[in-house]
């Protein structure tokens, strides 16, 4: 063997060890991966987690479409590995488990914008709004998730996420005011009204809850998560 | 005649006793035989490096004022971050990077490229699929993965244009009449394997039914990971080495050292991809494996350190005449930097803090600028004239352009990385009450900082490309006499 077969056969090698580590040993250990099940007599009485479907679904192609996860992360590290925990971003660290329906799963790798994967929680959509916003609806409903998308700042100050103006339209009232209609203030005789890629984002948004317990982590108390 | 005059039509190829003789009429013709494809790939790349700009201009205006442009969609930041990465980098440092290639392996076998038409053939496929591909991301079709982006049709369009580029250069590395290959081929030859590799089964395993979930996310953050570390990496190193001991009329300094910083790189690099999700849903041995395979390349960190500052041989004077040598140079250094960063930020405690912030980016950008970037500038100082048949201008516009570069490049990277720790800093004090929102207000004055570097990286640019473009129409000084910034022996004196 001369050098350059060396070479060549030691790129190679690299390359196959580095494919089996990272690529192949994980897909063995996770790609079996299955819903856990709760059952009681012989009945399933619990499947988590469940496919995205319907509104869920064509919610998630418009998360994607906008690049949403550029700014938003959709996962809870644990404490030894940050303070996700203690932000109140969820009740547990999300695992495998939690994305194996989704393709790809939206983890992200940036937060210009907060954790969004418990953003559909009870306990998130029950938190307080923020009182120096101009606007402050009761609770963080689909009707605070679809304001918060055409004017950010007008419901959380000084909110850095830019207005998605563009998924809503503005016409004209026909005889009633649209049940839909956004409650800002616009021209007379016209409203706001969702497109339904604003709905599909809003159904999906609301959609997300890892807040699910599973077997494999410990979900702690929700007095030391709350904050 | 003097040292630099001489360094570029010195015979000395780096280290190689074999290489001595290697008559100017036959370098002539190596050099004419690479003209089309390279000038080719270098324009092309220096179109994309110039969108790349603009993109980059905006997303950083953006993040300061989140309002600019929100109501147009495909210029909205979610569709023109991913656009700005995927031109830069399958835009810019991608065909600029082949253009080196093609010409270093030429250079270095001393064999011509025969049917260059076909590495242009490849070149329009690569950038008929990427053009696609942007536009997918800009109208929101995107595979949504990080790194990712570009929908498989036009991923399958850019692999058959690469597939063929490759091919020749592999055929150029298999009919060199060198027996043993210099330490840059070894680093171009890897550089060539590991890419498409890596490309493919990164698309692969979004589009196969039975990868599920977040196997996807970990082959997307390990085939980033190799673009940046590997693919780039090693083009950037393989110049370094190239063009260092050129210019500066000194052997490599030693082999050992070169060939222990290689194989620790090309051993350890492909294991550390998994930091990209460290803290993530993935099952910690792999995290683990990979911080400790970040720490492992320290050893190679300072071998190609060290082999590139003594090849210097403290000839520093250098970089004040030779704008081949500032470039590459500086760009030798940020490999340095940009590794010792990447590898601070891969531990835990580090990570912790960092993860999620901006640091990442500032990160990226060190190694996709400072670095691989800067060192690509160099070399195409170095080749266009041989290509073209007259030295660059002006020197007034080297000058610039680097300190453009430089200055630019290095206040985006530092905002970016100073931004990223003063947020992650004040997200993980336990203490900390404050709004999510209030802490990113922390790093507002970085924010508009990198605007400013952008601005500057954007004046450089244009006069590069301007500058390249009067190369191109043969506008320039007689051939001969390499442009300088200064004449050598003027600053000795001093």
């Amino acid at each position: 063997m001369n050098r350059s077969t060396y070479l060549l056969a030691g790129i190679v090698g690299s390359f196959a060890l580095s494919a089996f580590a990272l690529v192949l040993v994980p897909q063995w250990q996770l790609g079996s991966l299955q819903p856990q099940f709760a059952e009681d007599e012989g009945k399933v009485t619990d499947i988590y987690p469940i496919e995205n479907r319907g509104v869920v679904h064509a919610g998630r192609a418009v998360y994607i479409s906008e690049g949403c996860v550029y700014c938003h992360s959709q996962q809870v590290r644990d404490e030894q590995n940050g303070s996700d925990l203690d932000r109140g971003w969820g009740v547990r660290r999300t695992v495998a488990r939690d994305y194996m329906f989704d393709s790809p799963p939206l983890l992200g790798s940036s937060r210009i914008g907060p954790d969004l994967a418990n953003v559909g929680s009870e306990k998130w959509r029950n938190e307080p709004v923020d009182e120096n916003a101009e606007f402050k609806p009761a609770k963080r409903d689909a009707t605070w998730q679809l304001l918060h998308l055409y004017a950010p700042t007008t419901i959380v100050k000084d909110s850095k996420m830019p207005p998605y103006r563009y998924l809503f339209e503005k016409r004209k009232i026909s005889g009633q005011r649209s049940v839909e209609a956004l409650n800002v203030p616009t021209e007379e005789g016209y409203e706001i009204v969702p497109k339904p890629d604003a709905k599909a984002l809003v159904g999906y948004l609301l959609s997300l809850d890892k807040s699910h317990p599973l077997k494999e982590v410990k979900t702690a108390k929700p007095e030391v998560a709350a904050k | 005649m003097t040292a630099v005059a001489t360094a570029p039509t010195s015979t000395i190829a780096p280290a190689s006793a074999a290489n001595t003789s290697y008559p100017a009429v036959e370098r002539a013709a190596v050099d004419a035989s690479a003209r089309g494809p390279v000038l080719f790939l270098f324009g092309n790349g220096i179109l994309w490096l110039m969108l790349a700009t603009v993109l980059g201009l905006i997303t950083s205006i953006q993040l300061f004022s989140p309002g600019f442009l929100a109501d147009v969609p495909f210029l909205s930041y979610g569709r023109i971050w991913p656009a700005f990465t995927n031109t830069l980098s399958f835009g810019w440092c991608s065909l600029a990077g082949l253009g080196v290639t093609i010409w270093l392996l030429a250079r270095l076998g001393r064999v011509q490229v025969k049917f260059g038409s076909v590495i242009i053939t490849g070149a329009v496929f690569w950038q008929v699929g990427l053009t696609y591909g942007i536009a997918s991301i800009l109208l929101g079709k995107t595979t949504g993965l990080e790194g990712l982006e570009i929908p498989t049709g036009s991923a399958v369009l850019m692999l058959v244009g690469y597939l063929l580029i490759a091919l020749w250069a592999f055929l150029l590395f298999s009919f060199r009449s060198q027996t043993a290959p210099f330490i840059s081929v070894w680093y171009l030859v890897a550089a060539l394997f590991w890419f498409p590799w890596s490309f493919i089964m990164a698309h692969a395993a979004h589009v196969l039914p039975n990868v599920t979930g977040v196997v996807q996310n970990l082959v997307a953050a390990w085939a980033t990971q190799n673009f940046l570390n590997i693919w780039l990496t090693s083009i950037g190193l393989a110049t370094a080495y190239y063009l260092i001991p050129k210019v500066v009329n000194r052997p490599v300094h030693s082999y050992n050292l070169a060939a222990i910083g290689f194989w620790s790189f090309i051993i350890f690099t492909g294991l550390t991809g998994a930091v990209r999700l460290s803290g993530g849903p993935i099952p910690a041995w792999i995290v683990t494996l990979s911080i400790a395979s970040s720490i492992v390349l320290l050893v190679q960190i300072v071998t190609v350190t060290a082999n590139l500052v003594l090849t210097m041989g403290g000839q520093y004077h250098m970089v004040y005449h030779s704008p081949t040598i500032r470039f590459t140079f500086f760009g030798a250094i940020a490999f340095t930097v940009s590794s010792v960063v990447g590898l601070l930020a891969s531990l835990r405690s580090v990570d912790r803090l960092v993860h999620f912030t901006q640091f990442q980016n500032g990160q990226m950008q060190l190694v996709v600028y400072s670095f691989f970037s800067m060192v690509i500038f160099g070399a195409i100082y170095y080749i266009l004239p041989r290509l073209v048949g007259c030295e660059w201008l002006s020197s007034s516009m080297i000058s610039l352009h680097f300190w453009g570069s430089a200055y630019g490049g290095g206040l985006v990277a530092a905002s970016l990385l100073v931004g990223g720790l003063l947020t992650g800093s004040a997200l993980s004090s336990p203490e900390s009450e404050s709004h999510f929102i209030q802490v990113m207000d922390i790093s507002t004055l970085l924010v508009i900082a990198r605007i400013g570097g952008w601005l500057m990286l954007g004046a450089g640019h244009l006069v590069f490309g301007l500058h390249f473009l009067l190369m191109l129409l043969r506008i320039g000084q007689p051939g001969g006499e390499p442009t300088l910034f200064a004449p050598i022996g003027e600053e000795e004196k001093h």
